[in-house]
């Protein structure tokens, strides 16, 4: 196999790894933004039960969230499992794990906010609904962008364990190629995908904080 | 200065678990007068304006503003009014911070109009032309685009001044507006005060500074542990002889 064949086979298989990446980051910042609000929240099994989403999240491996995603409708519901089930799982089990580390990454930034923003709100007459959405939610993201940067770039790197239910994502490809040719060299182009599109996150995740950059 | 009395307060308390911050105080501020609090720190000068101005609960007592019921007591409690009657009595007074509290991520210009915009409801157009109207007033018209952690301590104070003003309430509250400030920008925004004084503004100010308070006020309070220890015309009250007050004032008069 010629090398560009190799590039050219990788390149197809890498869509599949964008669609995970970019549906991921639309589902999982949301559903990050509101469990946020619950683990905040004065309601207290609220607050109570979003921290222990957040811990389980966090305290178990991704791989094995993706396989409860996708074999939980088969044992708890004896559901049969299509095919096509595949890429919601993957989806699905993405979304819930990156929700829960965005969640703290917000939790922190709204946090970390002056209570004299609040105030100042307040005795503006501002509402709530106004004082979060205009006051301090655009400062809370201008915070937190370099943690989510991170978390992004983990992202791109861990769409790579969707393999763990037979995904074709690039990742899982360049294994083939590998197993086949009995050669790393597929795995090393996998490598250089990877590096290339986190360098451009980082830009454009760089030229979002420049945009900020003129208040503090 | 007129009769009418825009601010009533009776028999308030707060308290911040075993401590009480505030005993059973009383007062009223008629319209167009300006009223003067001082006091050691920790006498409950700042609880009492942040009761006032609704960002604390008060334990007891009643708050009245232009003769309509902010909270009053009710077998033994105190219970707020409505949310819609709350909202429309916040009209009524602004607040200046000790540490101006602007939006960091707006302009001056969205600072000082945004409020009047979002909350009630005025043209742009017109918030505008006010905003411009109040900074050219304070001296910070040629500050309008810029950001506040680009303008130094009185100007951002200046701005938050405006801010509040915009809003054009009947009342406006100072928490230690100028002790955020070294000397040399104190000065700038004391000025400020004093010209809206001169406006009839009706204002209650929360200060160390002395001189400011004997040279502007009506009426001046002295605040210790929580309750009124002094209340008087700024002569009557440089002239005390109270023991606490003079010794008081006098470590500011040296």
């Amino acid at each position: 196999m010629s090398l560009l064949t190799m590039v050219s086979q990788l390149g197809v298989a890498f869509v599949e790894t964008l669609k995970i990446f970019c549906l991921t980051l639309l589902f999982s910042l949301p559903l990050g933004l509101i469990v946020s609000f619950g683990r905040m929240s004065k309601c207290a099994p609220l607050s109570w039960l979003t921290k222990l989403y957040i811990s389980v999240m966090r305290g178990t491996p991704l791989m094995l969230q993706l396989i409860v995603v996708y074999f939980g409708p088969y044992y708890v519901f004896g559901q049969k499992i299509t095919s096509s089930y595949r890429f919601t799982a993957v989806i699905i089990a993405f979304s819930i794990n990156y929700a829960a580390y965005f969640a703290e990454i917000f939790r922190s930034g709204i946090e970390s906010i002056p209570v004299g923003q609040h105030e100042a709100a307040k005795v503006l007459g501002y509402n709530k609904l106004q004082t979060f959405f205009h006051i301090i939610f655009p400062q809370m993201v201008k915070r937190v962008l370099p943690p989510v940067t991170n978390e992004t770039i983990t992202l791109v790197k861990d769409t790579s364990l969707a393999f763990a239910i037979a995904y074709a994502e690039m990742f899982k490809k360049a294994k083939e190629i590998a197993a086949a040719q009995s050669s790393v060299m597929a795995l090393m182009v996998a490598g250089v995908f990877y590096y290339v599109f986190n360098l451009l996150v980082a830009w454009v995740m760089g030229r979002i904080e420049k945009s900020m950059s003129y208040y503090k | 200065m007129s009769d009418r009395k825009l601010l009533e307060i009776t028999h308030m308390s707060k308290r911040f678990d075993e401590l009480e911050v505030i005993k059973d105080i009383s007062l009223s501020v008629k319209e167009g007068e300006v009223l003067s609090i001082i006091g050691p720190s920790g006498s409950g000068k700042s609880t009492l304006l942040r009761c006032a101005t609704m960002l604390e609960k008060m334990d007891s007592g009643t708050l009245t503003y232009l003769g309509e019921n902010a909270a009053w007591d009710e077998n033994g409690k105190c219970v707020y009014a409505g949310k819609k009657e709350l909202k429309h009595i916040s009209k009524y007074f602004g607040l200046v911070f000790q540490n101006f509290n602007l939006f960091p991520h707006y302009s001056v210009l969205k600072n000082v109009m945004d409020a009047p915009v979002k909350v009630d409801k005025v043209s742009k157009k017109e918030a505008k032309e006010r905003a411009m109207a109040l900074l050219e007033q304070l001296g910070i018209a040629d500050k309008a685009d810029a950001y506040p952690q680009q303008l130094s301590g009185g100007q951002q104070q200046r701005v938050s001044i405006a801010r509040a003003l915009a809003l054009q309430p009947k009342i406006l509250f100072f928490d230690e507006p100028t002790s955020a400030l070294d000397p040399e920008l104190t000065g700038e925004v004391l000025k400020v005060i004093k010209q809206l004084a001169r406006e009839h503004m009706t204002m209650i100010i929360v200060t160390h500074e002395m001189q400011f308070a004997r040279e502007l006020s009506d009426r001046i309070i002295f605040m210790e542990n929580g309750v009124i220890q002094a209340e008087g015309s700024p002569e009557e009250i440089f002239a005390t002889d109270n023991e606490r007050v003079q010794g008081f004032i006098g470590k500011f008069q040296k």
